[in-house]
């Protein structure tokens, strides 16, 4: 069994609407579906991005095209617009779930 | 059978020009569609408006129109864009203007009004989602509040034979939905139908988003010809079948990768993607590559659209003052350190405080937070940038003034300092009957 990160077997993009951010998980080889099912979960999402969520992660699928989609809860308090942060919309956090780490 | 052909000219306010007159020229297109709108385009462009009553519109539509114009007369396509922003009218007016400098003509101008819905949400104190309070909390901050319109307020100005079609806030899909709507004669509670016209119309109402941007990277994801990226286009049949593609010879590349990432692109559940004229359901799609640059799209549905408007609402939210501070060479993340320590005893001292403020390393946390912080690695050069937020716009103007006498006070070898202070516009939302909203069209006929 080795490790690897998710950016090596999956990409991503992500999106903003208000309060929240929502991160596409594509596996490049649908084969690999299954492994992220199994350990990309909603949990694992949520302890990985730690400070960023401050609400709940949802994981929905699309079983036809093989992909996931993460709804994160609360990472732009005050919706976009008014986000302190630099990264307002959150487009970087796609690649931030990419840093993930799974089992092969 | 009767099919369409529709190509996405802009897929925000500030997009660029060029791609849409590639894909004017070449795209042999029925409608061309320039979506103009984000969530605070439009309470922005009411500050605008209030300014002066004959603006208020998108800010590139000179620019647009004239380099759209010519073409659209040309190669026979209309023109359906929410340029209006705030003020369809103006628009419509400014279009006519540069139409007849241009000498184009017999030209036909549509301008949907009717999203502008302030006085209502006042009158009924709708709550606001985000903040979970009514407006009369807000009350004397909220600036704009505009109703997201559907295909069927945008059908009048369809079947009037206009050329171009102008809105303010309309529901991005629905832009491209409207000319299915129009031309393959769907029933408006045609689910299944909106809803697979809803999921080619959400694939490139982003432009160049599936065709190859917000996508590369240097390694895993290559794409050739940054530089002419070609923005996309959809052939619909009246089953609602169709496919997305791009202008032969341009850059950037469509292909299941980009279609997978775009579809769920800013979308909740996949089985239930709200717009105002259908709850579409992406659940069952499949994507299939049926040529270069090509991906057909089969298995959309839909079921019944909500039953109210969403609408958006602009909010004064005070200040966000933001300034950065660079350092490099030998312990620059240190000294960046000693400059935010700094702040934060100089911001006590000087009795500063703010509703909100954020420090970031750039270059280590600033996007995403701890998660960068794990890979311990120190870079040569960092960015420490500090973010206040406040009611007042004096106490983020001193803020940011502290930062700036780091020059002279704060670590050595600072390496520059920016700051700006900017009103901040927040966005909520709310809903409201559709009965509450009067939609109604004004043309002009240029001769």
């Amino acid at each position: 069994m080795a490790i690897c990160k998710l950016h090596e077997i999956a990409h991503s993009r992500s999106g903003d609407k208000g309060e929240i951010t929502n991160i596409s998980l594509i596996p490049y080889k649908e084969d690999h579906y299954k492994l992220i099912k199994e350990q990309i979960t909603e949990t694992a999402v949520k302890e990985h991005f730690g400070e960023i969520v401050t609400g709940k992660v949802v994981r929905y699928e699309i079983e036809t095209l093989k992909v996931f989609n993460f709804v994160l809860y609360g990472t732009r308090v005050g919706g976009v617009a008014a986000a302190l942060e630099f990264d307002a919309h959150g487009k970087s956090l796609s690649w931030a779930l990419l840093e993930m780490e799974i089992k092969k | 059978m009767k099919s369409l052909r529709i190509g996405c000219g802009a897929g925000y306010g500030g997009d660029r020009v060029d791609p849409a007159i590639e894909l004017a020229m070449h795209g042999n297109l029925d409608y061309l569609v320039l979506e103009c709108l984000a969530e605070r385009t439009i309470a922005l462009a009411q500050i605008t408006k209030k300014k002066n009553p004959n603006n208020g519109y998108g800010q590139l539509l000179e620019e647009r129109m004239t380099a759209l114009l010519p073409l659209c007369k040309e190669k026979k396509f209309a023109i359906v864009t929410n340029i209006g922003a705030a003020n369809p009218l103006a628009a419509l007016n400014k279009t006519a203007e540069i139409a007849r400098k241009l000498g184009i003509g017999p030209l036909k101008i549509a301008a949907l009004e009717g999203a502008n819905v302030l006085d209502e949400i006042k009158s009924r104190n709708s709550k606001l989602w985000e903040i979970d309070a009514p407006v009369s909390e807000v009350h004397d901050r909220v600036i704009s509040a505009d109703a997201y319109l559907g295909v069927e307020e945008m059908l009048p100005a369809l079947e009037s034979g206009a050329d171009v079609i102008i809105t303010g806030r309309v529901a991005d899909p629905s832009l491209f939905l409207a000319p299915m709507v129009h031309s393959f004669g769907w029933q408006l509670d045609d689910w299944v139908n909106l809803g697979k016209g809803t999921a080619l119309a959400h694939l490139i109402e982003c432009s160049a988003q599936v065709s190859g941007g917000y996508f590369a990277d240097s390694y895993y994801k290559k794409i050739n010809n940054f530089v002419d990226i070609g923005f996309p286009l959809v052939e619909v049949n009246e089953k609602g079948e169709g496919f997305v593609t791009k202008v032969n010879g341009t850059g950037g590349v469509v292909n299941s990768l980009t279609c997978k990432e775009q579809l769920l692109y800013e979308i909740g559940d996949p089985a239930s993607y709200l717009t105002p004229d259908v709850t579409a359901d992406f659940s069952k799609i499949i994507f299939k590559e049926i040529g270069r640059d090509k991906v057909e799209v089969t298995g959309a549905r839909g079921k019944e659209r909500p039953i109210e408007f969403k609408i958006t609402v602009g909010v004064k939210d005070g200040y966000l003052g933001e300034a950065f501070v660079s350092y490099a060479g030998h312990h620059a993340v240190e000294r960046a350190k000693m400059a935010q320590e700094i702040l934060e005893k100089r911001y006590k001292k000087l009795n500063l405080t703010f509703k909100r403020v954020k420090y970031d390393m750039m270059g280590i946390n600033a996007l995403h937070g701890s998660i960068g912080e794990k890979e311990k690695i120190e870079p040569y050069e960092v960015l420490l940038r500090v973010a206040v937020k406040s009611e007042n716009k004096e106490m983020a103007t001193k803020a940011m003034q502290e930062v700036e006498t780091l020059w002279l006070n704060g670590p050595g070898g600072v390496g520059g300092i920016r700051k700006n202070i900017n009103p901040v516009l927040a966005v909520y939302s709310t809903t409201i009957p559709r009965s509450q909203v009067t939609p109604k069209v004004a043309f002009v006929e240029v001769k």
